[in-house]
């Protein structure tokens, strides 16, 4: 293999694994909070393509990226209030809503699309990015990595903000003690109810927000069902990580750069067919799977609803 | 009590104190509440439903008597039959695992998987092969592919406790793109150029009643139903299964196989939804193309929670929905909508079903759709965890 196809087939692998990989991180991330407060939040999916579908509204009507963005987080948010309402305040079975938040957010974006959008197909224009001055100069792969939306920098400043305030402060101890002990975190004069609610929102923002990612940086419109599984994919993720946000960002673009090796290798001159390549993440779980399935780890009380005094 | 084996076959620790009223006032009170938990999601969904018409410019008169037209009207209940056929079958097989506590969500990828097969190798063996011969061949086969598929989950699961949610996800995803590779390649049919199978001829798919369209496997889902009703509360298998669901721990204490049950309960559910392919390429289609996902599974869902995983209390349900998806068809069509509008009824089915359940519970009408198993978890939660420590 030449050296320019070598260098064509290595940017194009980081730049897609990162483009790839940023909506996985942001769900992912959302999951691991959620996750850590004890509520299993199967409905991910659904609260992507909602995040996605409002995000790209948001960015075509309001004429900015920014704009766009934030309707995605309002409409993950938005999606997630049925899981609140639901789950945490009446303690409803996670696992039902979660398939019906799913089923839902599928059926209510393809109709909303195909009625507003089924002739046009608006497009989005590519967003700005910003370059790091130094690392962006690195060659082969630096141009692809350090110069990237700004969202995608604010994304790992979240998820390092994440990992400190689980670690370091009041909040974060409140999160997993709803997760580890919710009778503790009650006796300890917190409401477990509140502190779920909070942490399922953010879900359900985060969630929004790589949704919103996707249709608007990635794809720069909304097609429907155009998640593909990355939700679930997304809990796989935050359940291998354990619950540490730093492992997330590690096995969001290794997913991420499994999504992107076919058009890499496309790039690269080799033609290999994009069922296989489509089925690569999912089998790279399944492995992942069986070799630490000793090893993932689930807080006791998840998709427990709590009940004050109840035994 | 619909449910009279959830409340019999379970011993008293394991359930919680249940207040009996007087038999007679019961029996009427229990109608009254299957009414009430069954049908009134179903209606609030319809309504809801009307309301997201209307406030999308649609008529929801034209829409839902469309659904009508295209359901049942003249020979419309016909279609809408062998729309039911694979349904119930999937429908089914999901019963005999949710009853075990056990999430098998990975019906997509198990059912196309087996229909890939059999398309495959359909058109191969219906030609040499008695014509009868090769249709049961191709039923052994898909089922073989649905339940094949569901074992590595099933091994994680009985071995590890891996969450099973997620593995038969991924496993679905795979199976999927498995179907697609199998069309595509070593299937293609070589005389067209759209990725598809080669077209099973008419003659050689599954008998039809005479006088009607409504092929044998109709009955065969019926007869399914019926059997794995009876499995699963007139058998030692199903009340194995049900003290699974029920409490695993406790169902390890009294000497039960975990692992074991675990598995076998895997592979019946698969079983079924692979026979369910079987009886819809067989039965409707003839070949698969490329791409093709219906995903009855994700739309059945919510009737296998309605019909509080009682296999016999399905059958209604899953006809409501063989209609609503059959009329819904020409419904869409009609109001310029995708078809994945039926999925937004389906999602509010679900939603106002658990909103119902939730309002039952308040005022203690007593069975759940939830295993008994969950629905402990949700009232015992902690004293449960206690005693593990």
């Amino acid at each position: 293999m030449s050296e320019l196809l070598t260098r064509t087939f290595l940017t194009a692998l980081v730049s897609g694994g990162l483009l790839a990989g940023v909506p996985l991180m942001f769900t992912a991330l959302g999951e691991t909070i959620s996750e850590r407060a004890g509520v299993l939040n199967i409905g991910l999916e659904g609260m992507m393509l909602v995040g996605a579908y409002i995000g790209f509204i948001g960015a075509y009507y309001g004429h900015s990226f920014w704009a766009g963005f934030a309707a995605g987080i309002g409409g993950g948010a938005l999606a997630s209030l049925f899981m609140v309402v639901l789950c945490v305040r009446l303690g409803l079975d996670q696992i039902v809503v979660g398939i019906a938040i799913t089923l839902a957010g599928e059926g209510i974006t393809s109709v909303l699309q195909e009625t507003q959008f089924g002739t046009t197909y608006p497009r989005l224009g590519a967003p700005p990015t910003v370059a790091i001055p130094g690392l962006s100069d690195i060659p082969v792969v630096g141009k692809s990595l350090f110069e990237q939306p700004l969202i995608v920098y604010l994304g790992l400043a979240a998820v390092a903000a994440t990992s400190w305030i689980f670690r370091r402060t009041n909040a974060g101890l409140n999160l997993r003690a709803a997760g580890e002990k919710p009778e503790a975190l009650d006796a300890a004069g917190v409401s477990v109810v509140a502190t779920r609610s909070y942490a399922a929102l953010c879900t359900g923002g985060l969630a929004g927000l790589g949704g919103a990612y996707l249709s608007i940086v990635g794809a720069g419109t909304f097609t429907p069902f155009m998640t593909q599984g990355q939700g679930f994919m997304a809990i796989v993720i935050a359940m291998l990580a354990r619950g540490r946000p730093l492992w997330v960002v590690l096995g969001s673009f290794l997913f991420g750069i499994s999504l992107s090796v076919a058009t890499a290798l496309q790039l690269a001159g080799i033609n290999i067919s994009t069922d296989v390549v489509n089925m690569l993440p999912f089998i790279a779980i399944m492995v992942a799977l069986v070799a630490f399935a000793r090893r993932s780890y689930l807080p006791p009380a998840l998709a427990l609803p709590y009940v004050r005094g109840a035994r | 009590m619909t449910d009279v084996t959830t409340e019999t076959t379970l011993s008293p620790e394991t359930r919680a104190p249940v207040q009996r009223a007087a038999p007679r006032r019961r029996f009427v009170a229990d109608a009254l509440d299957v009414v009430v938990r069954s049908i009134v999601p179903v209606l609030l969904a319809l309504g809801a439903g009307a309301i997201l018409l209307l406030a999308l410019g649609r008529d929801p008169i034209t829409f839902y008597s469309n659904v009508w037209k295209g359901g049942i009207e003249l020979t419309a209940w016909q279609d809408s039959a062998v729309r039911a056929a694979p349904l119930l079958l999937i429908a089914v097989g999901l019963v005999v695992v949710f009853r075990a506590n056990i999430w098998n969500l990975g019906y997509n990828g198990q059912f196309l998987l087996g229909a890939a097969l059999i398309s495959g190798l359909g058109p191969r063996l219906v030609g040499s092969e008695p014509r009868w011969f090769a249709l049961v061949v191709l039923f052994v086969v898909a089922g073989a592919a649905g339940a094949a598929w569901t074992l590595l989950p099933a091994v994680l699961k009985a071995r590890y406790e891996t969450n099973e949610i997620i593995t038969t996800l991924m496993m679905s995803f795979i199976g999927v793109g498995i179907a697609n590779i199998l069309i595509k390649g070593p299937f293609q049919d070589p005389t067209v150029n759209i990725p598809q199978t080669r077209v099973l001829p008419l003659d050689k798919m599954l008998p039809a009643i005479p006088g009607t369209r409504i092929h044998i496997a109709v009955l065969m889902a019926l007869a399914a139903a019926l059997l794995v009703h009876f499995v699963l509360t007139r058998t030692s298998f199903g009340l194995r299964l049900q003290i699974l669901g029920a409490n695993p721990r406790a169902a390890r204490h009294v000497g039960l196989k975990v692992p074991r049950l675990i598995v076998m309960s895997f592979l019946v559910s698969g079983l079924l939804v692979g026979m369910a392919a079987a009886a819809d390429i067989l039965g409707t289609w003839g070949y698969v193309r490329a791409n093709w996902n219906p995903a009855y599974g994700d739309t059945v869902i919510p009737f296998v929670f309605l019909a509080r995983l009682n296999a016999l209390a399905l059958i209604p349900f899953v006809i409501f929905y063989a209609v609503l998806s059959t009329g819904g068809d020409l419904a869409t069509q009609q109001a310029n909508l995708p078809t994945d509008f039926l999925l937004v009824l389906v999602a509010l089915i679900l939603l106002f079903m658990t909103v119902i359940e939730y309002l039952g519970r308040r005022r203690a009408l007593g069975a759940s759709y939830l295993t008994p198993g969950l629905e402990q978890a949700l009232r015992y939660s902690s004293r449960r965890r206690k005693a593990s420590e």
